[in-house]
């Protein structure tokens, strides 16, 4: 971790986004991770991601379990509300927040550990559920708190730091949340941030449940030679296949790559999402070829990366539900409160 | 007049196969005697199956009004030959059996001391009936004809219960009235009815309704304001947010300015109890009332989640309708046995606020009590209602809503408040309460917290310093003093001679309430009167501690193995042991006034002895 204490003066020529915050306004307080964790990578795109989009901080709620990609929340954000759940259980928490307060921007930061062992049951229904949130899956292969434990995600033979290789199937998170349902999946690398922005802010403007799986190195347990989780492999093995490219609601479309690989998807806030297709032969929208397109690669030693699959026309729980549109947690009393006359028709019922 | 002349004061109990339409049939016996004023109490004896095993139903009739069973069967209506037998053998002498006399009855089945009666019901409905469901459905309906002959129900009621009941199906209103019938002129024809077991009008249900405890707890969480329902199916409880659903479905649905119908409530069925809760604690951290109903699986699969609440102060409110354990134990009979786990639930050092309803009428109150206390203390509030109380019929004074309720959402500082604020930190005791303040998410970053089941200070921050850590502690400690001055109070009912009893008294909770009461007057009967106290929740006030040390001895009624009430005083008042004698009930089935006169007399004898030796 980092023991210098950035000074909390603004420099004035810093950048300002549309209401007014410079990315400084989206920090938090200091990281306690190794120097060099792909986690603080993330939190500082995740920032990145909040700041260009012009989100009211306050306006985001920030969710995780227990681990070290949970413990990241504290990182980023200081003027949201968060909250630290048990291990594997951010999900619940997160749904009955957002079934409180369906107003607000979740955000949950999670890892291979907290998801894909005892949270595997939580974020598989929040995905069914379609819960409108941001899903933040920080892989690295290990246990890093516990010193270096393989988990879940751990590809079969991978090499532990002192030596012992991994006897069991990974559990892919990317492909398991296609097959469950999910309606945003992505995948991307912690040290790739060109990428990694914009695919969040994409994330973020879904409506419904957004999976990003990130690879994120563990630069103390799981950096090494044989690891396949490393900088250094993920960096040779990575496979793009779509590039997100967030356009803003009222934002004009620059990039245009060669013409017939690009294509466009609006977003339920009105944004729209520019793909760019890396692999032609790749299409986002199309569950079971998106499944096999994985599946091949994967079993070549691949990370398929980019934006995995989205499904335009999502329901997000609160639709399926037939949520009033106001924060539950807003409705006054006088309207909740049935009163004298209805139950006293209730209990001649009684009778 | 004989002997056996009973009017308004017995037993019927139905025992049926399961899964055959009984329920109907007996629902509407109970509510027949009901509607002719007669106090009634029914209690379901079901097993944990959805077809062919067998379950009861036993309706007591109560000209006085008590609420419990008595243990003893005068009328039994034997519609299961497999348990043929045994409900033979349960009836008093002098009591009565019907059965079905369609098919021969086994000889070595025969009790002179009782009067048996059968009717050819199968035979009757197969010829009266089409369909095999009819024939098998309205077997129960013609045993009912055949009572309301038998004890002089009004047949004017049963019509209008069954009119009621098929308002938009008046075909099925024709079939039920000719079973009735059918069962009716055949008790005419072949006994002397009425039997000198009977039933004559009272006036005294007016202003009284029969309804569960699921229902009233359901009910008045929607009275409470609660919002977010989160919950895994579990038996004795699901019916508790069937009840929520339901009401709310008929009062929380509006048009929106669109014209579309929106819900102004969510219930959100769990994958399990660990997200189940999980859920209610995510909405109340962002200020909806929220809660869950289980049983005591439940609890324990909620625990590490409930510590987490405890610590971080997060209100939450958990019914647990108790049912029998350990592990799935009995899943369908009563019993008062999550005490213990309810009240330290989860690792660490945690203390629960519980709260203990008697019945139905509590529940209502309770639901209340229970967020205002939760979201006051900032803390889980555990309802320990049970099966007994949550599942079967009870008679209670109609529910009076006076309007003036308001909700009380605890210190909870707002935008305007933290608009004025330098700095913002959760856990500080301004307030020389232990209470903290709390702020909500989305209101004002100037209120962002973190969150955490990790060591924290006052100031909401991390900490591993032992003496910041104990800091917290120490004041959750303080804040459970503060919650035993906020919680319901206990009920003391003094004996007509107080004065002279100081030797022993009486202390219970929850569903033990209504066998008290019976068994006190019973007592009283034989000049044994003493006094009762009733507690309502946890953690225990002084004036619990003074009760018990005004006697020699207390009696600690409870319904399970271990005496877990009696371990909790002892534990959190410290009381010698030896004052608390426990008296305990926990074969499943919900504690009758027998027991509890029969288990006092056996105590006082052993220790008359005792003194005598």
């Amino acid at each position: 971790m980092s023991f210098i204490k950035k000074p909390n003066i603004t420099h004035p020529d810093l950048p300002r986004n549309a209401i007014g915050l410079t990315l400084r306004d989206y920090e938090g307080s200091m990281s306690t991770l190794c120097a060099g964790c792909g986690h603080d990578s993330v939190s500082s795109a995740i920032m990145q991601a909040y700041f260009e989009l012009s989100v009211e901080p306050h306006r985001v709620a920030k969710v995780s379990g227990i681990g070290c990609s949970s413990k990241t929340p504290t990182y980023f954000l200081g003027g949201a509300h968060g909250f630290n759940s048990v291990h594997g259980r951010m999900p619940s928490i997160a749904t009955g927040a957002n079934a409180a307060n369906r107003e607000l921007q979740y955000i949950g930061v999670s890892g291979d550990g907290d998801s894909l062992s005892i949270g595997l049951g939580q974020f598989s229904h929040a995905i069914r559920r379609n819960v409108n949130m941001l899903y933040m899956l920080e892989n690295n292969g290990v246990y890093g708190l516990t010193k270096g434990q393989f988990s879940a995600s751990a590809d079969k033979g991978s090499k532990a730091k002192k030596g012992d290789a991994n006897a069991y199937s990974p559990i892919d998170p990317a492909l398991l949340a296609i097959s469950l349902g999910c309606t945003f999946v992505g995948r991307s690398f912690s040290g790739d941030k060109e990428h990694l922005v914009p695919l969040i802010k994409s994330a973020i403007s879904h409506s419904g449940f957004s999976l990003l799986d990130i690879i994120s190195p563990c630069v103390t347990f799981n950096d090494h030679e044989g690891s396949t989780k490393s900088y250094a492999h993920t960096r040779e093995h990575m496979r793009e296949t779509v590039y997100a490219d967030f356009v803003g609601q009222h934002e004009e479309i620059v990039t245009r790559s060669k013409p017939g690989e690009y294509r466009q998807v609006t977003m339920h806030d009105g944004s729209r999402v520019g793909l760019r297709r890396v692999d032609e032969n790749y299409d986002p929208t199309d569950r079971i070829s998106a499944i096999s397109y994985i599946e091949k690669y994967r079993a070549e030693g691949a990370v398929v990366t980019g934006l995995l699959y989205v499904e335009e026309s999502s329901e997000d729980m609160h639709t399926i539900l037939g949520s009033t549109d106001q924060a539950l947690c807003n409705v006054p009393y006088d309207k909740l409160n049935p009163g004298a006359e209805a139950l006293k028709r209730i209990q001649s019922r009684w009778r | 007049m004989s002997a056996n002349h009973r009017v308004n004061d017995f037993v019927i109990k139905l025992a049926n196969v399961n899964g055959t339409g009984s329920a109907s049939s007996n629902g509407l016996l109970m509510k027949s005697i009901f509607r002719m004023g007669i106090p009634v109490v029914g209690k379901n004896f079901f097993p944990s199956n959805i077809q062919g095993l067998p379950t009861w139903y036993e309706i007591r009739v109560t000209k006085d009004g008590y609420t419990c069973r008595t243990g003893t069967t005068d009328f039994m209506v034997a519609m299961n030959a497999e348990t043929y037998a045994n409900d033979l053998a349960e009836l008093r002498p002098g009591g009565y059996l019907l059965y079905d006399s369609t098919w021969p009855r086994n000889e070595m089945l025969e009790r002179d001391d009782v009067t048996v009666l059968g009717i050819p019901l199968s035979g009757m409905c197969n010829e009266a009936f089409d369909s095999a469901r009819a024939k098998v459905l309205m077997k129960n309906v013609a045993y009912v004809g055949a009572l309301v002959a038998l004890l002089d129900i009004e047949m004017e009621v049963v019509e209008t219960l069954l009119q009621e009941t098929f308002s938009t199906k008046p075909h099925l209103m024709d079939a039920n009235m000719q079973a009735i019938k059918m069962g009716y002129d055949y008790a005419t024809k072949n006994f002397n009815c009425p039997l000198d077991l009977r039933l004559e009008r009272m006036d005294k249900t007016d202003g009284y309704v029969m309804v569960d405890g699921n229902t009233t707890a359901g009910l008045g969480s929607v009275y409470a304001g609660a919002t977010v329902v989160s919950w895994y199916p579990i038996t004795p409880s699901t019916s508790l947010i069937d009840a929520y659903s339901i009401f709310c479905k008929q009062l929380r649905v509006e048009e929106d300015t669109d014209g579309n119908m929106v819900n102004n409530y969510c219930v959100i069925q769990a994958e399990d109890e660990l997200a189940a809760i999980g859920m209610v604690l995510g909405a109340n951290w962002n200020g909806a009332r929220a809660f869950t109903s289980t049983s005591g699986p439940g609890i324990s699969l909620m625990s590490e989640f409930l510590g987490l609440a405890y610590y971080a102060e997060i209100p939450a409110v958990i019914f647990d309708v108790q049912r029998v354990g350990p592990s799935t134990g009995m899943p369908t009979r009563t019993q008062q046995c999550d005490i213990t786990a309810a009240a330290y639930a989860s690792h660490g050092d945690t203390r629960h606020v519980l709260l203990f309803p008697a019945d139905p009428t509590e529940c209502f109150e309770m639901s209340l009590n229970a967020f205002d206390l939760a979201e006051r203390l900032q803390t889980p509030v555990i309802v320990l209602s049970d099966l007994d109380i949550g599942m079967n019929d009870w008679m209670i004074p109609e529910i009076q809503w006076d309007g003036s309720y308001q909700p009380d959402r605890g210190k909870v500082y707002d935008a305007e408040a933290l608009r004025d604020m330098d700095k913002f930190y959760r856990y500080l005791d301004i307030d020389g309460d232990a209470i903290p303040w709390r702020t909500l998410p989305g209101v004002d970053a100037r209120g962002a917290y973190f969150v955490r089941g990790s060591g924290h200070n006052q100031y909401g921050g991390y900490t591993e310093k032992s003496d910041e850590y104990k800091q917290v502690l120490d004041r959750l400690r303080r804040k459970s003093d503060t919650a035993a001055t906020l919680v319901p109070a206990p009920v003391v009912e003094h004996g007509a001679d107080v004065a002279a009893n100081k030797a022993w008294a009486v202390l219970s909770i929850g569903s033990c309430h209504g066998a008290i009461v019976e068994a006190r007057d019973r007592l009283a009967a034989e000049q044994i009167s003493f006094d009762y106290m009733r507690l309502k929740a946890f953690p225990f006030d002084q004036s619990v501690k003074q009760f018990i040390n005004s006697y020699d001895r207390v009696f600690v009624i409870e319904q399970n193995r271990d005496a877990q009430l009696r371990q909790l005083l002892v534990n959190e008042l410290e009381i010698n042991p030896a004052m608390l004698v426990p008296l305990l009930s926990y074969d499943g089935m919900p504690v009758g006034s027998d027991f509890i006169v029969d288990a006092v007399k056996n105590e006082l004898q052993l220790q008359g002895a005792a003194k005598a030796g």
